[in-house]
């Protein structure tokens, strides 16, 4: 095994302290959603919130401060599986037949790396013209293409290493492509499939700029919606924190639970990259 | 259903031939759609001089390139960018790196730790920024009142508004954010180092220090290497934590490369103006990006 100069307990409370500087401002700001509004504003701060105060859940439920976390769900998910189906096609063809070679590979990498802000500004200009501002399939359009190079740069790297002989036979026993990619392909490389979803879910799940630019009330995302919670004058730290709350949760449970396959995931892309 | 049919043309190597577009056509169209349409539009407005007083279609030649080099307020910020890049990158690597030392041996806790460890990267970075402005508020932030209780009963500091602390505030929340990012890249990289090497190394004396710089280190280069690459250029764009943060402020003093756009496009409407920035910046970076990932794919290759 590897020897360390520090011993097991002491890493151990490095580890710990390490923990602590990591969880408590995500603490904290959670703890804002069962604050009452004196606690919020107490000086000096008050650590942990001395009653379970759900008023601030209450009042989300009456005003209509949830329907962009629903928003967020629906672009996030269809956006997501778009980009899973035409992405995964678009890898194997790169995969199997070379298609492209490496100058479109590199291409389509490449188109992940522009500024946001620098492709919504024309974007935005041609949305205007088209009356796509603010419409369910102008997010999703954007989200889809936003996502596309990182799925095909992922799952290329996952079918390169499906054994082409399996698929192979798999041809001569009379499939077709499509029917070898669905049982043989798809199902060999479904773990990287998985964690290139949950991925690509996250980013869209919180991207700011895009939404920032392209929504108005309509199909306005959450993050959007949080940041207009806190202006230089006006917070409302309670709704801040009953937002975030709700809108973060699910994805630290999933990252929790999934995280073996995140990490494979992730150190895996990263290599075939 | 004709999707079907099309798959099943098999036989024959002109059907295999077109098969292969036909798979790549749809992600290509959209992300030329979405990519590729809006550079070139912007490549054509900046020839123009438009704005939203004055709207005048001919063609003017450089004339908005021209004025990039004598805006001040650009290269400013530029400079920011570069501050902001030049020390959050390194600081992310090293922390990173430590991290994933510690969490890579035997502990208690450790599949928890890691799990939770991980959890800044997976926030939106509005969340994210919305959390570090309450830890850093000068009245009701737990930040401030630490220090009142350690050091100056006095003390208040709004951070994100003052000239000296705005960098550091900045700086703190964006490697919070994204070290466990470079962590995890790493400590997966690590976990897959050869033990057997490492072993060998041992043996023959070699001290934990010398195992890490001669053994692990390159090894994990060409993760580390895409993780650097990766975070360098989410640095050289950064928006969303530094528009929330600090909008830009005190004035223009944290104003990012992106956030002087944003100003320039939407909040002043400078169309022309703002398409030969972006322009420019899809340039620099396309040459930057191209050249490193050919170098790195040569020198893989080579490795291999």
């Amino acid at each position: 095994m590897r020897q360390s100069p520090l011993n097991m307990w002491l890493r151990f409370v490095v580890g710990l302290l390490v923990i602590l500087i990591v969880v408590f401002p995500v603490y904290w700001l959670f703890s804002m959603a069962f604050k009452t509004p004196n606690e919020i504003f107490a000086f000096p701060p008050v650590w942990f919130p001395g009653s379970f105060y759900i008023e601030n859940f209450k009042t989300m439920w009456r005003t209509d401060d949830l329907v962009p976390v629903w928003n967020s769900i629906v672009i996030s998910s269809i956006s997501t599986a778009i980009a899973l189906c035409l992405g995964t096609v678009c890898a194997y063809s790169m995969a199997r037949f070379r298609t492209g070679g490496d100058n479109f590979a590199i291409w389509v990498l490449s188109q992940r790396m522009l500024p946001p802000i620098a492709i919504v500004f024309p974007l935005f200009l041609a949305y205007a013209f088209l009356g796509w501002v603010d419409t369910w399939h102008g997010m999703i359009l954007v989200y889809t293409a936003f996502n596309l190079p990182f799925v095909i740069w992922m799952m290329r790297g996952y079918i390169q290493d499906v054994p082409v002989e399996l698929e192979e036979s798999s041809l001569v026993d009379g499939c077709t492509r499509w029917q070898s990619l669905i049982r043989v392909v798809l199902p060999m490389s479904r773990t990287g499939l998985f964690a290139t979803g949950v991925f690509t879910f996250i980013f869209t799940w919180n991207e700011f700029a895009f939404a920032f630019v392209l929504t108005r009330d309509g199909v306005l995302t959450f993050p959007v919606h949080v940041s207009h919670y806190f202006g230089a004058l006006s917070t409302y730290w309670g709704k801040v924190g009953v937002i975030s709350l709700i809108a973060t949760l699910p994805v630290f449970l999933t990252v929790a639970f999934l995280q073996r396959y995140i990490v494979r995931g992730m150190s895996m892309g990263a290599l075939k990259g | 259903m004709t999707i079907a049919t099309e798959f099943g043309t098999r036989g024959g190597i002109l059907a295999e031939r077109n098969l292969k577009y036909v798979l790549i056509a749809p992600a290509v169209f959209i992300i030329l759609l979405i990519g590729l349409y809006p550079i070139l539009h912007s490549l054509v407005v900046s020839f123009q001089d438009v704005s939203a007083l004055f709207k005048n279609y001919d063609f003017v030649g450089f004339m908005n390139y021209g004025r990039l080099f004598g805006d001040g307020r650009l290269w400013y910020a530029m400079l920011h960018t570069l501050i902001i890049t030049a020390i959050a990158l390194p600081l992310e690597l090293v922390l990173g790196l430590l991290m994933a030392q510690l969490f890579l041996e035997k502990m208690p806790l450790r599949q928890l730790m890691v799990a939770l460890a991980i959890i800044p990267s997976v926030l939106s970075p509005v969340v994210v920024g919305a959390s570090w402005r309450l830890m850093f508020d000068d009245r009701f932030g737990p930040i401030n009142a630490a220090i009142r209780l350690l050091f100056d009963e006095r003390f208040s500091l709004p951070w994100v508004i003052s000239p000296i602390a705005v960098y550091p505030a900045l700086l703190i929340t964006e490697v919070w954010q994204w070290t466990p990012f470079m962590f995890l890249m790493l400590y997966a990289a690590l976990s897959n180092v050869d033990q057997s090497l490492e072993e060998a190394a041992k043996i023959d004396g070699a001290g934990y220090w010398t195992i890490f710089f001669k053994i692990a280190l390159p090894s994990i280069w060409p993760v580390m290497a895409i993780a650097l690459i990766i975070r360098a250029l989410d640095l050289v764009r950064i928006f969303d934590i530094a528009w929330v943060l600090t909008r830009g402020g005190p004035g223009t003093f944290t104003e990012t490369i992106s956030i002087y756009l944003y100003q320039r496009g939407f909040r002043q409407f400078e169309t022309s103006y703002t398409a030969a920035m972006v322009v420019m910046i899809v340039i620099v970076l396309s040459v930057v990006v191209v050249w490193f990932l050919r170098r790195m794919e040569v020198t893989g290759a080579q490795a291999r």
